[in-house]
């Protein structure tokens, strides 16, 4: 099998779009949710200056191996996520090294982030990170389930696990797109993106105000750093995926930027309205709501 | 508060009642009658929220004042018991089985005081002070002023004004 | 000394004895180094920068100055558009606000926490009592002179200062820091033994390593 190896540098642009869009959306979002309580806001670039500042800090210390490779597996999962999965449908340039069973990937990828912080904070030994990492786990575990059940919803229904074909047989009028022609699948899984995104109501993983801070507490200078790249990265990444597996993937650019943005809106509109859930609520609520529609949705299939 | 205080009289040899307002009044009585008079209190007249415990140097008559507080939150009253403990070696009965809150209250006391309350809880771990290592501060022959030039680097150039004078100086400076 | 601080002999889940002194083996025991600015002039200058856009504060008010910080946040005075937040860990800080009288009891904590935040690192004196210890300049409790036991880069004065006055604070601060002025974490490392003396000599139980990050 020939390997192209033009797709390396043009997945790595990729990269570099979706990691600048993911900072400015990040900057923009805050900026609405403080607009919502009549601030000005961070400056929109100040995502930037702080990655600088934080990489440019001038002492780190350390707590063992694992400490190291925490934010480096989060932000290769971010990374991997975005890489094994085509961003832009029908360009060669921006399929990334989409393959025939990157639906499987893909799902481990969305995991595997969350694990390699897990061994990284569990080691730095603070307890707020252990009762953090322990709290994320369950949520995302909990969280993951009617994902699971609506991608394979999906596969069955197109009766493939390669992205790109699913993007392809939605091709061709809204109304081809998972969204009208599996709609319990696509209520699960948006259910399950709320869960995932971190943010209200399901961020008392991370949420200053509870144990402050949760897994990266003692995360600081250039791990931190990695930590918000990846934070710039990983949630687009993730959004790109639930583009192409229910709401007809994107054929440019500027498609998906709106498409991205109005996706992950979904997700900041809930968390403004919304108060925070404890875990045991959380997951309770996923089982409840979110995972029926999963099962409903196979069933339908 | 004058009723109730002829009907614990009758049962209990009580110092004389000082009214302040209509619901406040304070009471002295004997260290010994102290506890009965608080279960007589709490289980009979509603008196059932201990609001404080504090205490007062009267170091000329060589005493501490206790003085708890209570509580009446139907009557809307409040009732203020007044024990008197010699200063030396000064030491009370714990009241932390009545009001667990109590325990605080005596740590405290005990810390900036130097009244002992033998068996409360906690009582000689350090509350707000940490390596105390000088007579407990609250006490009035405690020079504050000496101690803090002692122990702590002043910045000099500080300068003290009074108010009133600074003030009139700076607005009115040709005088009354 | 409390009594988890002491040396004790501790029994492992695999049946194995063994000693433990947790000031010696639970923290680091080198003392702070000098961290010059080893990069080329043109990169510390556009780091200077981003450290004085990006400023993050230590929730951590140590007096009744904090109250003044929260007024910060809302939307009247609104930090977040000079690029301040603030972080719940000294990890992830930058800028340490004693807001206030700092008792002995929390300069104790604030010096833990002060030597757990990352280099550079700046620390504000907020209010009079900071300064020369202000209403509190008697009492038997709270230090008088903040610069004897932290590096202090700036004081703000007032009783209580503002939120105005604590917003031009932070911009002469953002001045000092983009000169490169706020050498404050070398300060404390170049003069290490003369703190610690100080700040022993008022924190008379001190169960604590000398190192704490």
């Amino acid at each position: 099998m020939d390997f192209d190896w033009i797709r390396i540098p043009y997945a790595l642009l990729t990269l570099f779009i979706v990691f600048n869009y993911g900072l400015l959306l990040n900057a923009l979002i805050a900026k609405i949710a403080a607009r919502v309580g009549r601030r000005h806001g961070i400056p929109i670039w100040q995502n930037y200056i702080d990655l600088i500042k934080n990489y440019g800090l001038r002492s780190s210390i350390t707590h063992g191996a694992m400490y190291y490779l925490g934010p480096v597996f989060r932000l290769s999962g971010g990374v991997g996520l975005l890489l094994f999965v085509p961003t832009i449908h029908g360009s060669l340039m921006f399929a990334n090294l989409s393959f025939a069973g990157d639906l499987i990937l893909a799902l481990y990828f969305v995991f595997f982030g969350t694990l390699g912080m897990a061994l990284g904070a569990g080691e730095s030994g603070h307890p707020h990170a252990a009762i953090g990492i322990s709290r994320g786990l369950s949520q995302v575990t909990a969280a993951e389930l009617p994902f699971a059940l609506a991608v394979f919803s999906v596969a069955l229904q197109y009766q493939t696990l390669s992205v790109s074909e699913i993007v392809a047989a939605q091709q061709g009028g809204m109304l081809n797109w998972t969204l009208f022609t599996n709609p319990f699948a696509v209520a699960a899984a948006m259910l399950s993106f709320l869960g995932s995104m971190m943010r209200p109501p399901f961020d008392v993983v991370i949420a200053p105000q509870e144990i402050p801070i949760g897994p990266p507490t003692e995360y600081h200078s250039s791990y931190l750093a990695l930590m918000q790249t990846n934070r710039a990265i990983f949630p687009i990444a993730k959004v790109v995926v639930y583009m192409n597996l229910f709401f007809g993937g994107a054929t440019s650019w500027p498609l998906f930027c709106v498409k991205v943005f109005l996706i992950y809106m979904v997700s900041v509109l809930v968390g403004v309205v919304f108060p925070r859930f404890r875990v045991e609520q959380s997951v309770r609520w996923f089982l409840v709501w979110a995972l029926p529609l999963g099962v409903v949705a196979i069933l339908l299939v | 508060m004058h009723e109730l205080h002829e009907r614990l009289k009758a049962i209990f040899p009580l110092g004389e009642l000082t009214v302040q307002r209509p619901d406040l009044a304070f009471i002295t009585l004997g260290r010994e009658h102290l506890r009965p008079l608080l279960l007589e209190l709490r289980h009979r007249h509603g008196f059932t929220h201990l609001v404080l415990l504090t205490a007062v140097d009267w170091i000329e008559e060589g005493c501490f004042q206790l003085t708890y507080l209570l509580n009446d939150r139907a009557g809307a009253r409040d009732l203020g018991l007044r024990v008197m403990l010699p200063r030396e070696g000064a030491s009370m009965e714990s009241i932390h089985d009545l009001w667990p809150t109590a325990a605080t209250y005596q740590r405290e006391l005990r810390e900036m005081f130097g009244i002992d309350f033998p068996a409360s809880p906690g009582v000689d771990e350090p509350f707000i002070l940490e390596g105390w290592r000088d007579i407990p501060p609250y006490r009035r022959d405690f020079d504050t002023l000496k101690f803090a030039e002692e122990n702590f680097n002043q910045r000099p150039g500080r300068a003290t004004l009074d108010p009133a004078r600074h003030m009139r100086d700076r607005l009115h400076p040709e005088g009354e | 000394m409390k009594e988890e601080l002491e040396k004790r002999v501790v029994k492992g889940p695999d049946g194995v004895e063994f000693e433990v002194d947790p000031l010696r083996d639970y923290y680091c025991q080198s003392a702070p180094t000098v961290m010059p600015p080893a990069y080329i002039k043109i990169v510390e200058e556009l780091f200077n920068w981003a450290r004085a856009e990006s400023i993050w504060i230590l929730g951590f008010g140590t007096g009744c100055g904090a109250i003044e910080m929260r007024p910060l946040m809302t939307p009247r005075f609104d930090a977040y558009r000079y690029g301040i937040q603030w972080r719940p860990t000294p990890r992830q800080a930058n800028l340490f606000v004693i807001s206030g009288y700092l008792s002995v009891k929390t300069l104790k904590r604030a010096i833990r926490s002060y030597e757990q935040m990352q280099n550079p690192k700046y620390v504000v004196g907020l209010g009079s009592c900071t300064i020369n210890g202000g209403m509190y300049w008697d009492s038997y409790n709270t230090i008088k002179r903040l610069d004897d036991y932290l590096p202090v880069d700036l004081y703000i004065t007032g009783c209580m200062p503002r939120p105005e006055a604590l917003l031009a604070g932070f911009q002469e601060l953002k001045r000092l820091i983009r000169a490169g002025q706020a050498e404050g974490a070398n300060r404390y490392a170049e003069q290490f033994e003369w703190y610690k003396a100080n700040q022993k000599r008022v924190i008379h139980d001190w169960d604590m390593p000398d190192y704490n990050w």
